[in-house]
Parts: structure tokens; sequence; C-alpha cells
């Protein structure tokens, strides 16, 4: 396998000393698609500007389709299309004239360049609103002619910098449709930035989690989550009174890092169906009541905890009123 | 370079079918010329039966200089939908295809020339109308437009690499209303030379509006002949050399700023 994306090292720091890339490194394999994933503010989109040719770096370097970002930026750009956060298209332009502009910067002719603007029309379910202005587009319709603008090139890596950030659920699913296609049908590398952890657990064959302008954690999701150990078991009581059952609790095989938040009790178990049970009748043996067990899988959320050190929401949160005073 | 002119000839296209689909902006870009000419003309009229201010029409004297203003003012709006585009996602996005960073620029400026040649053509005929005689004729009225078309791309220019500086409309805005009218009254626009103020007169050698002015008067009324017309389009073509290199470096800055 060769490598389609690479970045070595990338520092950046913005006026106001925001240190937004503290040393970031990651690489993607041919043909995958690869997530970065991480709060607002975490310096996602700083790296795909930077691995686009769009922004430089204070120092550290990129490689993508095999061409050096700073050294040949002209090559990179005829290797990638790119959907950026904000939407980019011509608004007081049809679909069609937006999609032929493109396609003429990338040296495309007539006879090559209009069938493959029908096709992506095609493609995207645009075809009957080809020749309508884009102003009047729905958000979906305004997405979809974005990806169809970064595609028509043919480009050989495609980076989508929070794709679906600011869509309603439906219009969100259906581009997660859409971005599974282009991986799975056309060995197409993808990167994607997302501060959506199921649309990373979704999309993404790899993952780099990105914190503070760094790579805290990469592997594919399930191997993330394997790391964490077992299942999450959590336990509501009808009363906030366990009657003395935690000794018994910590002695179950397999089960471990207990924690009591009112009437909510936490542990994790190596195989967490299997923990129900014992739990139930170690609860029963002291009087406790219970009100309902749940038995989750880890999630990238308790992973992000993890490497992170602080819980996903969280950073996010606090990343906004930092990103705010950024701009 | 044929990357430049090819993609410049793209960008071009589409701003100007941008524009096409605004009647009301056609519609205001036409009339307003003639609404100056007309205004204007009447309004300082009497200014030509001062003795020692030599021309015969008023009309015939201040139809190149409303040209000329008119290339100014309309050219000098030329950055507001660059903050646009910068806003709305549209620059990046073309910055990271193969596009020829001049085009991003020049297809503004050849847009913003395309209306100008209109406009100007508008005015020459209500001139005309208006009992106006170019002593030049076609040559006269088309050196003129020239003239016109390299002052509109001066400051169409300076106008896009001050949007990439501000990248606010605010700050354009006030930008550019602070440049206009000092510049418009610091020219022999409206009146003749040597009416003018002493030191009006030597700041006025230094304004690119004010060699607009002389150079198309020249070139339609035949004042001072063609080596007037001459040295002005080359000290005009120096000042726009001098915009395009400020506007290149504003989108470098701009994207050393990401």
């Amino acid at each position: 396998m060769t490598t389609a994306i690479e970045a070595e090292d990338l520092f950046k720091t913005y006026a106001g000393d925001v240190r937004a890339l503290d040393g970031l490194s990651f690489a993607v394999e041919e043909g995958t698609v690869f997530g970065l994933l991480g709060p607002n503010g975490a310096g996602k989109s700083t790296a795909v500007r930077i691995v686009t040719t769009l922004a430089r770096p204070d120092a550290g370097s990129a490689r993508v389709a095999g061409h050096d970002v700073l050294a040949d930026p002209a090559k990179v750009r005829n290797a990638i299309g790119v959907v950026g956060q904000r939407a980019g298209a011509d608004r007081e332009a049809t679909a069609r004239e937006n999609l032929r502009l493109s396609a003429r910067l990338h040296g495309m002719r007539g006879a090559e360049r209009e069938p493959r603007i029908d096709e992506l029309l095609e493609r995207f379910g645009l075809s009957e609103a080809a020749d309508r202005i884009v102003r009047g587009f729905s958000g979906g319709m305004e997405r979809r002619l974005d990806i169809a603008l970064a595609l028509v090139h043919r480009p050989r890596v495609l980076f989508l910098d929070e794709p679906t950030t600011g869509l309603d659920p439906e219009v969100r699913a259906d581009m997660w449709h859409e971005i599974e296609r282009l991986g799975r049908e056309e060995g197409m590398t993808v990167l994607l930035t997302t501060h959506y952890l199921e649309e990373a657990d979704r999309l993404a064959a790899q993952l780099a989690i990105v914190d503070r302008g760094k790579v805290v954690a990469t592997g594919s999701p399930d191997e993330l989550k394997r790391e964490l150990s077992g299942d999450a078991v959590q336990v509501e009581l009808d009363q906030a009174e366990l009657n003395g059952a935690r000794p018994v609790l910590e002695r179950i095989p397999g089960i471990g890092e207990i924690s009591v938040d009112g009437r909510t009790v936490r542990a994790r178990a190596e195989d967490g169906a299997r923990a129900v049970p014992a739990v139930l009748a170690a609860l029963d043996t002291h009087g406790v009541a219970v009100a309902s067990v749940t038995v989750a899988r880890p999630s990238l959320d308790d992973v992000y905890l993890r490497y992170a050190g602080r819980s996903f929401g969280e950073a996010d949160a606090g990343a906004e009123n930092k990103e705010e005073v950024a701009r | 370079m044929t990357a430049l002119i090819r993609h410049t000839r793209y960008m071009t296209a589409t701003h100007l079918l941008q524009l096409w689909r605004q009647p009301w902006w056609i519609a205001v870009t036409l009339v307003q010329p003639i609404i100056w000419l007309l205004l204007f003309g009447s309004l300082f009229e009497v200014v030509s039966d001062i003795p020692s201010f030599g021309t015969e029409s008023y009309v015939e004297f201040i139809a190149p200089g409303i040209i000329v203003m008119t290339a100014f003012f309309s050219a000098g709006w030329g950055g507001m939908p660059v903050i646009e585009d910068l806003d709305r996602g549209v620059t990046d996005r073309l910055l990271v295809t193969p596009i020829s960073r001049g085009a991003l620029i020049a297809g503004r400026v050849a847009q913003n020339s395309v209306t100008i040649a209109i406009q100007s053509l508008i005015i020459v005929g209500i001139a005309l109308a208006a009992g106006a005689g170019f002593a030049n004729g076609l040559p006269g009225v088309i050196a003129m437009i020239g003239i016109a078309v390299l002052i509109g791309a001066c400051f169409g220019t300076l106008s896009i690499g001050f949007a990439l500086t501000a990248r606010k409309e605010e700050t354009l805005i006030a930008t550019l209303t602070f440049l206009q009218l000092p510049l418009s009254f610091l020219s022999s626009t409206f009146m003749q030379p040597q009416l003018m103020p002493d030191w009006m007169r030597t700041v006025a050698d230094f304004n690119p509006l004010e060699w607009a002015v002389e150079g198309a008067r020249a070139a339609a009324l035949g004042d001072g002949g063609w080596d007037v017309v001459l040295t002005r389009a080359g000290l005009l073509t120096g000042f726009l050399v001098l915009c395009a290199w400020f506007a290149l470096r504003a989108l470098e800055r701009y994207q050393r700023s990401l």
C-alpha cells in the first residue's frame, strides 16, 4: 500500500499566539477513508488547509499524492478535490455553470467535460436543478453541489472539512451514504474532519484523534475502542443507597472501575452482558432495588476521554469560546 | 502566462454573467452616468461664462471628466464582491484549484472594464445629443474610452487590494469614501486647471484621476495634442502595475493569514 497523504510535525501559530497545530502528524493509506476527529478548535481545519495548499505551516512538511505541498503546490492542486466548511459555490450561477468553471480551471475540454458534468449532476440528484441559480438551493442540495464541484476533475484524493456540520439529520444521513459510496465504489482516498463521534465511527476506516493541535491516538474505530477494557455497565437504583453492596460488587470477577454518583452506579466489565446477572444478584442479596440496567459497548466518547483527558462535550464547548476569541 | 489569460477569460465570463442576472444593478449602472452628466452639466453650466474659462460648451468640457469619474467611482467598488467571496468561501475554494492567482483579480477588473466601456459609450451618445462636438472624432473617442478603462483598472485593482487587506465591508467602504471625493475635487474634472488654486494644481499633478482627466480631454477635444494622451496613458499604466503588485501582495498576505 502507498501513502496518499502524509503530514509530518506540522506547527502553526496564528496572530495573537493562538497555537493551532503543535506537532501534528498523520498518514493516510491510498484508497481509504480517514477521519480526523476532534472538538472544535483542535486544529483539524488548519491541518486540512495546509495539506490542501491553502495555508502554509510554520514548520513541518506534508505530501499529498506523492507531491510536496510546499515545493509543488500546483501538482497537489491538480490531484485533489476539496470541500470546505463553508459552501463555496457561486450563488449567482447555475449548478451547471459552477461545475463548468471548475472543470475549465482544471483544464478539461468540452468533449471530456460536458459528459462528466451531466454524470455528476445525475449522480448527486441535481439533474433537474442543473440550470437553476444556486441561490434557491436547499442546504442539502448546495452541499451535494459542493461535493460534485470537488469531484469534477476526478481527483485522487478528496478532502471533506466538516461535511455535515449544520445539516439537518436527514440530510446528514444522505451525506454519510454518499461518502461511504465514494470510498467503497471509487476507491478514492478520502480525508474527512469531524467533531461528530458517530460520524467518525461510521465512515472512517482509520482515525486520528486530534486534541490541542496534536494527534493523541490513531487506529481503526474498533481498535481504539478495544483498547478500552470492556463494556460500560450502568445501574440505576431506586434509592441512593448501596447498603454496603459495593464490596460485593467489587469481588465479582471481571468487574472494575466502580463509581457511584447518586442513584447511578457505573462499572467496567470485560463482558457486560455476562456480568449483569451477577451484579443484580449481589444487589438483590443486600436488598437494593434496581430500576434499570444498561450495558454499552465503549464509544469513541470513552476513547476521547481516555486520550485527551477530558470529555468530548466539555472540550467542544470550551473550544467554541476560544475560537470566537481567535476570530 | 497563457494560464493567466485563459483563467482570466473564464472568470470574466463568470462575473459578467453574474451582473447580467441583476437587472436592477444594470439599470442603475446605465442611468447613473446620464444623471451625472445632466446634473453636473446644468449645475455648473454658468462656470463656462467665466471669461478665462475658454471652452464655450460646458457639456463638451465636462463629458470626458464625467466619463473618467464614472469609471473611477464604479471601479472603486470593485472590491465589494471580493469580500463577499471571502466570506462565503468562494475564494478559498478557488485557491485550491490550479487557477492562476492573478486571474482571481484580473477577472473582476476585466469585467469592470467591459462595464466601463459601455457606460462611456452611453455618455458619449448623450453628450453628442446635448450638442457636444468631439474635435478628434472617432479615434479621439476611442482613446478617451481607453483612458477611462485604464483608470478603472487602476482603482478596481486597488480596491480589490484593499478588500483583501481589510476583509471587512465597513472598512472598505470607509477607505473608499475617504479617497473618492477628495481625489475627484483635486482634479480638473469640473474646473479648468488654470482657475484652480495653485496648491491644488500642484497636488493634482500627482493625482492619477487628474492624469486620466487630462488624457481623456486631450484625446476627445484635442486640448494639448496626442503627446498628452500618450504620456498620461503611460503614467496610468505605471500606476496600474503598482496597483496590481499591491493587490497580488494582498492576496498573498490573505493566504498567509489562513
